[in-house]
């Protein structure tokens, strides 16, 4: 007998399993009517408090490019060959330096840690109760993409703010398949691990800088 | 693993106790930290209703689980094989090291990068894998931190709760080279970001634990703040996710209301910086994350328990420490003292199954009973029944015993007291003598009483009883 | 276990009859709290039944670890409550064990679960009885003073009862009531707990004594012995160590304090 059947075969006992709890009634009931403007309100109050940036903008390559001179950067990484990247590279032009993610890790993982200052990537959607950034990371925005850089910028349609965790699971229709990975961001990288004192950038971004586009992605 | 095969697990307990309640520093240390993680819990449980409402919601969730493992677990290795995740099942400690040097070994790994993982310092992971001559290192900061000090963690979410920032600070200017001594909290951390940065590009497999595994999806959700788990799941070429087998969840639906349950009793926050959920690894096409991915799923003591209709509660547990925060007794003497990988509450429940109570019954006793712990729990273990079932599994006589090391704790001299004690509170004539004497003799009373007059006045017995003075009053 | 369960809690009217049940430590160690209690109720026009066959609710073996030794103690109690009157426990930990866990002692045995059920329905816990059954009210005549509340786990996580505590204390225009810091935390007592690992027991009681005296209440009035005789205990050792007397934090019965205070009887 392998492990595996000697492990179940304990674990199969008699009796019947309680009622499950009725999770979507309970999220449906606590759902407040809320205009987009009012997620967008409790979304960024919830984000600012773990120390990201959040702004609204109707141009947002403008304003990535303008915070990314304050900011200093050297660089800017982008996804390989999205629609929002390649907008951003025809307005970038000589102002930054964008690196697209179009080798796979295992050729530049040293230059990735050493040498990319910040990165893009669009969010999927969001959570407003929670503060949170709903990221599907595929084959052009990879998973290392929010969490190598110091500085991580996100897009995010301020069209596509769910309630909760659970709205944006049912309405996205999660349980039809999930993706290789599925992330939920909010705020940048953070530890208490020392004496309960809050430091950001722990390992992943030292900042989340999310940028708020009243206007879609593209336009 | 960490085996000590202990003579007397009572007095090593005693000892290992007294000497944490007369450290004033940790006393200190663990004290503020109670405080501070308490303040969070309460902050984010305003609403009384709504924290009912959700406790019944995530313990109904895991009672449902358990109640189905066996074939949630099926599903879930079905679903995560389909998904290209491959499944192994260890029962006990040294078999999911075995499993994982395994794999290690396949493919020629020399380091390990470790994500935070409970499990993993419950099966010596560390030990064996140096045994094996590969560097297992950790990169959580508070586990980096007990690391460095050769110590293990305190603290099931913080590890490195029983140190000050002097203390680390002092760590790292002597451990690390070229590290000056600083205080600041910012620096410090800028330090092990730095240190273990320059490791994540350079590691080979990255080990995880699982903080919930959805059988439905065949999703594997870990929770965290830093963002090292999710380097050790997405940098190195291979990953392994290692857990207990109770961590199953049937529906993608039921992650929500426990990793709110969890993040708000844990550490007082509404939700952790990252929430990361995999279902596969790297696909064609894809441009990072491990080329394989392995889930070890661990039994270790755990079937025990779900097999008792009481001491399966304890397989409820999410793990979120919200019982040893809120223990009376653990902020007093601190996670070490424990002596078991789980301290508090839940580790006092949890051990006996891993262990063996023969290692492990001293824990049952070291509780007031108190329910601080009961009330907290966000799935609603009860935790102090269990503790009761265990002092009487403990001292169980041998046709009774059900659980490995059963009767250990068993005192012939204890046994005959309680015995006694019995007999007298249920024989009225004979309570009615002794408590007459104990009366009639009151100026006899001794001034020493044992362990109670180490630190308190004698107590004294009334010259009359009750029932003698509503006799009086009443004739 | 929880607070939910002592809130839920449906209260009858007051009855003409109740049952006295005065728990182990009360008849041996403080009679006096016993005797103020049924002051308290009798005042009430309330006929107090004190069933001499009452020894100990069986807490002590049962929390530690020893059902059968604990139910043989329950059962000779099981059989003193014949009348459907309630029964007034002025203990919030002897009073949790009849009405919570006499339920589960019994629990393999339908007969005598029946009558634990039946029995545990109509324990109170006293100051829940004064409180929500009698509606106590009435004037205090004592001077002013200030007292610290210690309820005791029991009492609190099981019976809901410190509130009720508080509730009664407040109806006394002289007393203030001062709050310590983690009024929630134990005292460290225990039962057999501080005998089996006295340093932590001492560590934990210190810290709750450190955190009375901090507050400058004169006295500690709680509703539960155990409790008391622990705090007041190591209070009382410390004094003696300094040399210090009488006793910088003495304790008091909440019924001996109530009926003291209500009827003009200086502390």
């Amino acid at each position: 007998m392998s492990a595996r059947e000697r492990i179940l075969g304990r674990l199969r006992t008699p009796g019947t399993a309680p009622e499950m709890p009725d999770v979507a009634g309970w999220y449906r009931a606590r759902q407040r009517n809320e205009t987009t403007p009012e997620r967008i309100t409790r979304l960024r109050a919830v984000l600012e408090s773990v120390h990201a940036e959040v702004h609204e903008t109707t141009d947002w390559p403008a304003l990535l490019l303008q915070i990314a001179t304050s900011k200093g950067l050297n660089n800017l990484l982008i996804g390989d060959n999205t629609p929002h990247g390649e907008h951003l590279a025809s307005l970038a032009a000589d102002k930054l330096t964008l690196i697209r993610y179009s080798e796979p890790i295992d050729g530049w993982r040293n230059r990735l840690f050493d040498e990319v200052d910040a990165s893009l990537t669009l969010a999927r959607s969001a959570i407003a109760e929670t503060g949170t950034l709903i990221l599907w990371p595929d084959a052009s925005e990879p998973r290392t993409m929010s969490l190598v850089p110091p500085i991580h910028f996100a897009l995010l349609d301020v069209n596509k703010i769910h309630a909760d965790f659970d709205a944006a699971m049912r309405t996205e229709n999660w349980q039809a398949g999930m993706p290789t990975n599925a992330l939920l961001i909010s705020g940048p990288s953070k530890t208490a691990d020392i004496q309960q004192t809050l430091a950001y950038g722990a390992h992943g971004p030292r900042e989340l800088v999310v940028l708020l586009c009243h206007t879609g992605v593209l336009s | 693993m960490s085996q000590i095969i202990h003579f007397d697990p009572d007095q090593d307990f005693k000892a290992r106790s007294r000497t944490a309640v007369n450290d004033p520093a940790q006393r200190a240390n663990f004290r503020g930290a109670m405080d501070f993680l308490q303040a969070k819990r309460r902050g984010q449980f305003g609403d009384q209703d709504e924290l009912a409402g959700l406790r019944a919601i995530g313990a109904a969730i895991r009672q449902n689980s358990l109640a189905k493992l066996p074939e949630l677990l099926e599903l879930l290795e079905k679903n995560l094989t389909a998904n290209g995740i491959q499944v192994h099942w260890a029962e006990t400690a040294a078999d999911a090291n075995a499993i994982a040097l395994g794999i290690a070994r396949r493919v020629g790994a020399r380091n390990i990068a470790k994500g935070k993982s409970m499990v993993s310092e419950e099966i010596g992971f560390n030990h064996a894998m140096a045994d094996a001559g590969i560097d297992a290192f950790e990169t959580d900061m508070g586990e980096y931190i007990v690391e460095l000090a050769g110590e293990k963690p305190s603290h099931i979410i913080m590890p490195a709760i029983h140190k000050t920032k002097q203390q680390i600070a002092a760590l790292f200017a002597e451990k690390i080279p070229g590290v000056a001594y600083t205080e600041d909290v910012d620096a410090l951390i800028r330090i092990g970001r730095q240190v273990l940065r320059g490791k994540f590009a350079g590691a080979d497999v990255g080990l995880s634990g699982v903080n919930f595994a959805v059988a439905e999806t065949g999703t594997l959700c870990l929770v965290e703040n830093e963002g090292n788990g999710r380097m050790c799941t997405t940098v190195p070429d291979v990953h392994i996710a290692v857990t207990g087998i109770e961590k199953v969840v049937e529906k993608l639906e039921h992650v929500p209301p426990l990793y709110s349950l969890l993040t708000r009793s844990a550490t007082g926050q509404s939700i952790t910086t990252y929430f990361n959920m995999i279902s596969r690894p790297r696909q064609e096409g894809e441009k990072d994350g491990p080329r394989e991915v392995h889930l070890i799923l661990i039994d270790n003591g755990r079937s025990q328990a779900h097999a008792d209709e009481q001491l399966r509660a304890t397989l409820q547990c999410i793990r979120c420490g919200a019982c040893m925060n809120h223990c009376p007794v653990y902020a007093r003497i601190g996670g070490h003292a424990y002596g078991t990988t789980y301290p508090g509450p839940i580790g006092a429940i949890v051990s006996p199954h891993m262990l063996g109570l023969n290692a492990t019954y001293p824990l049952a006793f070291a509780s007031t009973l108190c329910g601080a712990c009961v009330e907290v729990c966000p799935v609603k273990i009860p935790i102090t029944d269990i503790l009761i079932r265990l002092r009487n599994e403990a001292q169980a006589g041998e046709e009774q015993a059900s659980l490995r090391g059963s009767g250990a704790g068993r005192s012939a001299l204890a046994t005959a007291i309680w015995k006694g004690w019995s007999l007298i509170y249920s024989r009225l004539g004979i309570y009615r003598l002794t408590s007459w004497f104990i009366s009639r003799g009151h100026k006899l009373s001794p001034v020493s009483q044992g362990a109670w007059t180490k630190c308190r006045t004698a107590l004294k017995p009334a010259p009359k009883r009750l029932r003698d003075l509503i006799r009086e009053r009443r004739s | 276990m929880g607070q939910e369960s002592a809130r839920d809690r449906a209260y009858p009217p007051k009855p003409g009859d109740v049952y006295l049940y005065s728990t182990c430590l009360i008849d041996q160690f403080s009679p006096e709290a016993g005797l103020d209690t049924l002051n308290l109720l009798e005042r009430e026009g309330i006929r107090v039944h004190f069933p001499d066959g009452q020894t100990c609710c069986g807490q002590p073996a049962y929390n530690s670890g020893y059902p059968d030794e604990a139910r043989a103690v329950a059962l000779q109690q099981l059989s003193l409550f014949s009348q459907p009157w309630p029964v007034i426990v002025p203990s919030g930990s002897c009073a949790a064990m009849m009405h919570h866990h006499y339920p589960k002692l019994f629990a393999s045995d339908q007969a005598l679960l029946a009558r634990a059920t039946e029995l545990a329905a109509r324990v109170f816990e006293l100051t829940e009885f004064l409180v929500h059954v009698i509606n106590f009210k009435q004037p205090d005549r004592g001077s002013a003073c200030t007292v610290a509340l210690h309820t005791s786990c029991h009492a609190r996580r099981e019976m809901g009862s410190h509130e009720t505590s508080a509730a009664l204390l407040s109806t006394l225009d002289n007393v203030d009531v001062v709050v310590q810091d983690r009024i929630e935390e134990c005292c460290g007592f225990g039962g057999t707990f501080a005998i089996r690992y006295p340093e932590i027991s001492e560590a934990i009681v210190s810290d709750k004594v450190a955190s009375l005296r901090a507050t400058g209440a004169e006295r500690v009035v709680s509703a539960d012995c155990g409790c008391l005789f622990n705090i007041t205990g190591r209070a009382a050792k410390q004094d003696e160590l300094a040399g210090i007397a009488p006793p910088t934090l003495p304790g008091e019965h909440i019924a001996s304090f109530l009926w003291k205070r209500t009827s003009g009887i200086p502390s």
